[in-house]
């Protein structure tokens, strides 16, 4: 007999199929190795990284040194940007670095709260489309701008839950669920999440996926988070295919009334 | 020959092209990119890109990031 069952579905981005709706992030952690292991037990397909200058006077160690890079598929971000110029530079740098087809693009807004600027973020994703790239744009939990982004040809979108690295877990599901009604191409959850039941509820929602960084490297046990979270979107997952029962005021008795003991 | 490269200010002495400035500079990794006066290089047309005094060049690499 099957004692497991699994989801219906994979997440498909653009051309490519991932089994694991878990995205996770290569910032914040104590080192490579601890990368490396956290990435492993999270059982991501696609994992994301930054591009930034190399430090010329110190060891040019990269995290691709550490992973292998046939087994994740790449999405450089644009972390950082602050313009269109230097979001489409940044993607273009990434992609002569090797680095593939992928992008996340994000445009930074305001430096306190690292909400995107979504206005630059939507023209930054229409001319990276234009040149080949496959764009996940992080932008607000706005169903009009989603539907914008989803227009101009990008492959997902990703609203954020709630502030990068704020750990504050889905502030408005019910944005969330009118992005999901809106569009067709993913919903992936980008940035917010900081523990498992935040993943699990996320998912519940529906989403295509989750990208996540700071939940794991930032907390206490980087690996048992992963794992936590690698438990938590496949739950989450499940959950929402299986249906969860309506919400009601008063009780339902999960016991027979018939056959009570008449004494 | 003066260059600008990352930001610093960097006097290098054999490096004529986008391919001697990397050998000079021990920078060997594979997945690395450079853009010359805010350009972005091919890899391809390292050997052939000369570098002028003044030129501003960035030499990147993926880091962790989320």
């Amino acid at each position: 007999m099957e004692t497991a069952v699994k989801t219906e579905s994979n997440l498909k981005i653009a051309d490519k199929v991932f089994s694991s709706r878990l995205i996770v992030g290569t910032g914040k952690y104590a080192s490579f190795e601890q990368n490396r292991q956290a990435l492993e037990i999270s059982g991501a397909e696609m994992i994301t990284v930054a591009v930034r200058r190399i430090e010329l006077d110190k060891t040019k160690e990269s995290i691709l040194n550490y992973i292998d890079p046939e087994k994740y598929t790449l999405l450089p971000n644009t972390a950082g940007c602050y313009s269109v110029k230097e979001t489409v530079m940044t993607a273009e740098l990434a992609r002569e670095a090797g680095l593939g087809n992928f992008v996340k693009v994000e445009v930074i807004g305001d430096e306190k709260t690292l909400f995107p600027d979504n206005e630059a973020t939507l023209e930054a994703s229409k001319l990276l489309v234009k040149d080949g790239f496959h764009v996940l744009p992080y932008c607000s939990d706005d169903v009009v701008l989603c539907k914008k982004l989803e227009d101009i040809g990008c492959s997902a979108v990703m609203p954020l839950a709630a502030p990068i690295g704020s750990g504050l877990g889905i502030r408005n599901p019910y944005n969330i669920k009118l992005i999901l009604e809106a569009v067709n191409v993913p919903v992936i959850i980008d940035a917010g999440v900081g523990t498992a039941s935040d993943a699990s509820r996320a998912m519940e929602l529906g989403v295509g996926g989750l990208l996540m960084n700071t939940a794991i490297a930032g907390a206490k046990d980087p690996l048992k988070m992963a794992q936590a979270m690698k438990l938590a979107v496949l739950s989450g997952r499940l959950a929402y295919e299986a249906g969860r029962i309506p919400r009601k005021l008063y009780a339902t008795a999960s016991s027979p009334i018939d056959g009570l003991i008449d004494i | 020959m003066q260059l600008v490269i990352n930001g610093q200010e960097k006097d290098l002495q054999s490096s004529a092209t986008i391919t001697l400035m990397l050998k000079e500079l021990d920078i060997t990794g594979s997945h690395i990119a450079v853009a010359l006066n805010f350009q972005v290089v091919p890899r391809s047309n390292y050997d052939q890109t000369p570098l002028h005094e003044g030129d501003k060049v960035e030499i990147v690499h993926a880091v962790g990031g989320g």
